[in-house]
Parts: C-alpha cells; sequence; structure tokens
C-alpha cells in the first residue's frame, strides 16, 4: 500500500505571499519522515500541499510537482478528492466529528464515500480502532459520542478514522502537541506500527520526538519573517541529530535559536 | 506574643458579610417604604410606588454594604442589584401582558370555538370562533416556510462555504437591506406586482409570498450566524478523507449545526405569525372556511383579532373573541418556541461520557 513521495521544485503561496520555496525531496515508502523547524517556516504548508488540502485555504496555491508512485498530484485533471483518498491527514488538535458516536466516526471516510454492507464496516472499524491501539478502550462504547473520549483517545481515534479508508501516506500535523506524555508515548508507539503498511510524514516541534519516531528527518528554516520557508537539508534521523551537514541544522537542534 | 494576635484578629481573608437574608430584607423595606411615601402623598399609580421602591433598593443596598462590607463589596452589591431591577422591569410587563390575555381570553376559548368559523355570526353577537382563521394562519405560514427553509438554508451555505468576492457582498448586502423591510412594505411590493399588475385575486398564497419576504432574511442570518460557528476543522477533517466538499456539508457541516438552523428557522416562523399587514392587504380576511390558500379570501388569527376589535363597536362578545384569538395567537408561537428548544436539545452535539 505504502508508495514513495518525490517532490521537486514546489513553491506554495497564499495569495500573492509566498509561504514555501522551491522544495525538493524525497520521501521513502514504509518509513517515517519528520519535519523540524522554528515555528512560521512552512513545515505545515508543505505537509498540507502533500494531500492538496493546501488549495483549501482561500488564496492558496502551489507551484511544482509532487509524484506519488508515478503520478503527479498537481497534474493536469487530478481530482484533489481522488488525492485526499490516498493521502490521508491526522490534524494537530483531535477533531472527531460531535455529531457521530465512535464506530461513525471511523466508518465515517468509508460511509461519505460510498455504500458498504454492515458487516463489511463492523470489521473496517474494528480492524482499524485495533490499528490505532484504541478498540480495547472503547469496544464497549462503539455507539456513544466520539466527543466523549479523553484528548489522547480522540486522537487515536481521528487515526483510526484516518487509515480506515486505507490510504498510502499518512501525513501528521503535530498529532500530539495537545496531549499529555502517557497519550504522546501511544500515539508514538503507534506511528513505529503504522509505518510498516505506510508512509508516514510527521510534523513536530518536539526535536525528542523527530529522533523517537523517524527514520529520516527534515529541516526547514526561513531565513527572516516575510521570507519564505525552505528546506535546509533532508537526512537519515541519525546523522541529522548527531552530525548535520549544515551549521543551521546544528544550531536549531541544540537550541542555539529558533 | 504572636498566638495572641493571631486569634484576637481574623484572618485578613475574611471580611465581615452581610447575612445571605440581607438583600431580600432590604428589598421588602424599600417595597414597604416605596408604598408608605406614595400613600402619604397621594400618588396612584402602581408604577411610580415600584420605580421609588426600585430605587430605595439600588441605594439602600449600597450604603448598607458600604458600611459593613467594604465599598468594593458594595459596588458588587449595586451591580447585582441593577441587575435584578433591570430584570424586573422586563418581566413585569411581559407577566402582566400574559396575565391579561389569558384571563380575558379563556372567557370564550373552548372546543367549540376553536373547531367554528365565523359563518354568519355578525361582529356584535355571540359565539362564532376561530377555526377559519387558525387554518388560514397555518396555511399561510406553512407555505411561506416552505418557500423560504429551503432557499434560505441554501443561501447562508452559499454565503458560507463557497461565496468569495462580489456576489457574495451583495447578497449580503441585500439580505441586511432585506431584514430591515417593513412588513407593510413587503405587502405593497406583493400587491402591486401580484394583484395590480398580474391581475390575480387576494389569496392565502399571495400573503404567504409578503410573508417570505420576511421570513427569508431573518433564516439567512441566522444560518449563516450557525454554520460559522462549525469549527473549520471539522470541514478540514471531513475534506482530508476524502470526502467531496458537497457531502462534507451535507454529512458533517449541516448535522453539526442543525439544532441552532431549526431554533433559528422557528423563531422565523414565530416572527411572520403575527404579521398583519400584508395579511390585510393580500388575504383581505373572510368569515367562512377557505382552505384553498390559492384561491379567494382568507382568515387569519392576527387579522381576525385585529377585525374582532376595530368592527366589534364596542360589542363585549367580539372583544371576547378577540382576546381568545390573541391568547391562541401567543399559545401558538410558544408552542413553536418550545418545539424549537426540545429539537435544538436533540440535535445539539453530544459530549456526554
Amino acid at each position: 500500500m505504502a508508495k514513495r513521495i518525490d517532490i521537486s521544485g514546489l513553491s506554495a503561496y497564499y495569495s500573492s505571499f509566498r509561504a514555501i520555496e522551491d522544495i525538493s525531496m524525497a520521501i521513502e515508502p514504509r518509513s517515517v519522515t519528520a519535519f523540524i523547524g522554528p515555528s512560521g517556516c512552512g513545515k505545515s504548508t508543505f505537509l498540507r500541499t502533500l494531500n492538496r488540502m493546501h488549495e483549501v485555504t482561500p488564496g492558496g496555491r502551489v507551484e511544482g510537482k509532487v509524484m506519488l508512485g508515478d503520478e503527479n498530484l498537481y497534474g493536469a485533471g487530478v481530482d484533489p478528492v481522488a488525492v485526499r483518498r490516498e493521502v490521508g491527514m491526522v490534524f494537530q488538535r483531535p477533531n472527531p466529528f460531535p455529531t457521530m458516536s465512535v464506530y461513525d466516526n471511523v466508518a465515517a471516510g468509508l460511509r461519505l464515500n460510498g455504500s458498504y454492507k454492515k458487516s463489511e464496516l463492523d470489521g473496517i472499524v474494528e480492524k482499524s480502532l485495533k490499528g490505532a491501539n484504541l478498540w480495547n478502550e472503547v469496544k464497549d462504547r462503539l455507539n456513544k459520542p466520539g466527543s466523549g473520549l479523553s484528548g489522547g483517545q480522540q486522537q487515536r481515534l481521528c487515526i483510526a478514522r484516518a487509515i480506515a479508508v486505507e490510504p498510502n501516506v499518512l501525513l501528521m500535523d503535530e498529532p500530539c502537541s495537545a496531549l499529555d506524555p502517557i497519550s504522546t508515548l501511544a500515539i508514538e508507539d503507534l506511528i513505529s506500527e503504522l509505518k510498516e503498511r505506510f508512509t508516514i510524514v510527521i510534523v513536530t516541534h518536539n526535536m525528542q520526538q523527530a529522533a523517537r519516531v523517524s527514520d529520516r528527518t527534515a529541516f526547514f528554516n526561513l531565513s527572516a519573517v516575510g521570507q519564505p520557508g525552505k528546506l535546509i537539508e533532508i537526512d537519515d534521523t541519525e546523522r541529522i541529530f548527531s552530525n548535520p551537514s549544515v551549521q543551521a541544522t546544528e544550531d536549531y537542534i541544540s537550541g542555539r535559536f529558533g | 506574643m504572636s498566638q495572641t494576635v493571631n486569634v484576637e484578629r481574623p484572618s485578613t481573608l475574611q471580611g465581615a458579610r452581610l447575612p445571605k437574608w440581607a438583600p431580600l430584607a432590604v428589598a421588602a423595606g424599600s417595597i414597604a417604604l416605596g408604598l408608605g411615601i406614595s400613600a402619604a402623598a397621594g400618588l396612584d399609580s402602581s408604577i411610580q410606588w415600584a420605580l421609588l421602591a426600585a430605587i430605595f433598593f439600588v441605594l439602600a443596598s449600597y450604603g448598607i454594604a458600604a458600611r459593613v462590607e467594604g465599598r468594593r463589596q458594595a459596588k458588587d452589591r449595586v451591580a447585582t442589584s441593577l441587575v435584578w431591577v433591570a430584570f424586573l422591569l422586563a418581566v413585569i410587563p411581559l407577566v402582566s401582558l400574559m396575565w391579561e390575555t389569558v384571563e380575558r381570553g379563556v372567557k370564550v376559548l373552548d372546543g367549540y370555538f376553536l373547531s367554528h368559523s365565523m359563518g354568519l355570526v355578525t361582529d356584535t353577537e355571540p359565539g362564532g370562533g376561530i377555526y377559519h382563521a387558525i387554518l388560514g394562519t397555518l396555511e399561510q405560514v406553512g407555505i411561506a416556510t416552505l418557500i423560504s427553509v429551503p432557499i434560505g438554508i441554501l443561501t447562508a451555505i452559499y454565503l458560507v462555504e463557497y461565496g468569495r468576492g462580489r456576489l457574495a457582498q451583495a447578497v449580503t448586502f441585500f439580505v441586511d437591506v432585506m431584514t430591515g423591510i417593513p412588513s407593510i412594505v413587503a405587502g405593497l411590493f406583493v400587491l402591486s406586482f401580484w394583484i395590480l399588475i398580474l391581475d390575480m385575486g387576494p389569496s392565502g398564497f399571495a400573503g404567504a409570498m409578503a410573508l417570505t419576504i420576511l421570513m427569508l432574511p431573518v433564516i439567512v442570518r441566522s444560518t449563516e450566524e450557525m454554520l460559522k460557528l462549525v469549527p473549520n476543522e471539522l470541514r478540514e477533517a471531513s475534506l482530508a478523507l476524502g470526502v467531496p466538499k458537497w457531502r462534507t456539508i451535507m454529512k458533517v457541516v449541516l448535522p453539526t449545526s442543525i439544532g441552532g438552523i431549526t431554533t433559528g428557522v422557528m423563531l422565523a416562523i414565530a416572527r411572520i405569525t403575527g404579521e398583519t399587514a400584508p395579511v390585510l392587504l393580500l388575504v383581505w380576511g373572510s368569515t367562512f372556511i377557505n382552505t384553498d390558500p390559492f384561491d379567494g379570501p382568507q382568515a387569519s388569527l392576527p387579522m381576525y383579532i385585529y377585525q374582532q376589535y376595530a368592527n366589534s363597536g364596542g360589542s363585549g362578545a367580539a372583544y371576547d373573541r378577540a382576546w381568545a384569538a390573541a391568547l391562541t395567537l401567543i399559545a401558538f408561537v410558544m408552542i413553536l418556541n418550545l418545539a424549537a428548544r426540545g429539537i435544538a436539545r436533540w440535535k445539539a452535539p453530544k459530549t456526554g461520557r
């Protein structure tokens, strides 16, 4: 299921403001790639260009190429809705649908896209919740509202919802920043399990987290406020955190600025 | 030494407090004082002694609290008592109106009254009922609701979910203008277009069109506000699952806000149910039962009330009927509001565990 992503010459704009400039990188399948960098450097914007969520923002547009396998996501005639079925996303704040039960939340992506048999859905919901390490906690309350779960459970519910549609790639935008350390640990464990099946890209402000969960790490920076963000370097996580090739990366990681 | 000081002086966090019954006592005292002064000065209006009592209440609350508790607490008490006085000032007219309507309305309000029309009963003699008016009101309001709810909700969806630039601005502007249209103007507009230009006769439908004009902006506005309350994160969560935008709106945005939208619609219905002017111009009124809203004059409750009052020539029977119809109208609107609250509570996003 997992696919490789090749990005070349990608710039993203908010109306006339260029938020990120000329980014090229490769994201390996069945691995975790972490994006780190100071606030406002365009990590989240870049992440959102990978499933065409950037253009949902008014004025958002993109130049460049994103190859998922051998298809350009920004090619002519590509349907953004189809792209988002291939590339799932988990957001910073847990956002289960408030009108739906736990079960309906997980089934939402499938139900809203077509009709499924009840027995089929039951299987997918159970598999997704097990995949998100949430099954044991919610199996007796599948029909209770999803917003009644704790924050960490809600975030895992959102992950279950995202993997229920069997995407190729899973994008995570600071998935643990609103969670306590124990829930964070649960999500991090989950990420290392999920990378067996999905290509995972995670944005994080927590350097230890990047070091713990990711195989490769990309460092983004911007030269000044109001300037577009740029990719400084991408390398194996171990190398980035021990012996980065750019001085700015080392400064950021060791806390000398940012 | 220090121990004795501690015993003698209470904690600095505790201050003198007035007892719980103090505000009630002050209120009773000021009412007595207000009554006493108005009796002594020979004022016979009940508003005057109540206003005097309200002023005494606020002043006394401040004075007593300032002396016992300190100035900050006194200001707090003044703010609290002002809120209470304002609350009572707002509620008293409402309660007295309800009281008056119920007291005078129940006299002739019975099953016969609700199930018979005026027919050949003349305005000055007793008997007759409001069945034809209830029927007319239900049909006119029902048609107006059927037309304006879909248009209003779709307009609001356009404005919130799709509208950008000039067109959306223009629509918002015209909705704002429509909000301010007096009902008589809406009635005159339909009158000149439907009856004078197209040469149609008076009918419930013509009245419903004018009511639609009045109802539409209310629905658009309230639905718009409700849709804006839906967090953007929910839309993004749905879009990121690969759900098309229209399905996101249908299955995520609307269900999340349906409680508020329903309340808005019910309030809009409640608002137009009491409209008299356009009905007077376009439906003309009738003393007979007319079940066809597309043909011929119909009655409606507000107009029935007006006619019973205006054409009665001072007859008590007509006044009684007008009050009973008013009571029916108020009850109808109140039931609608209760239903709206019920639906809003039932459909509200559940947060329980």
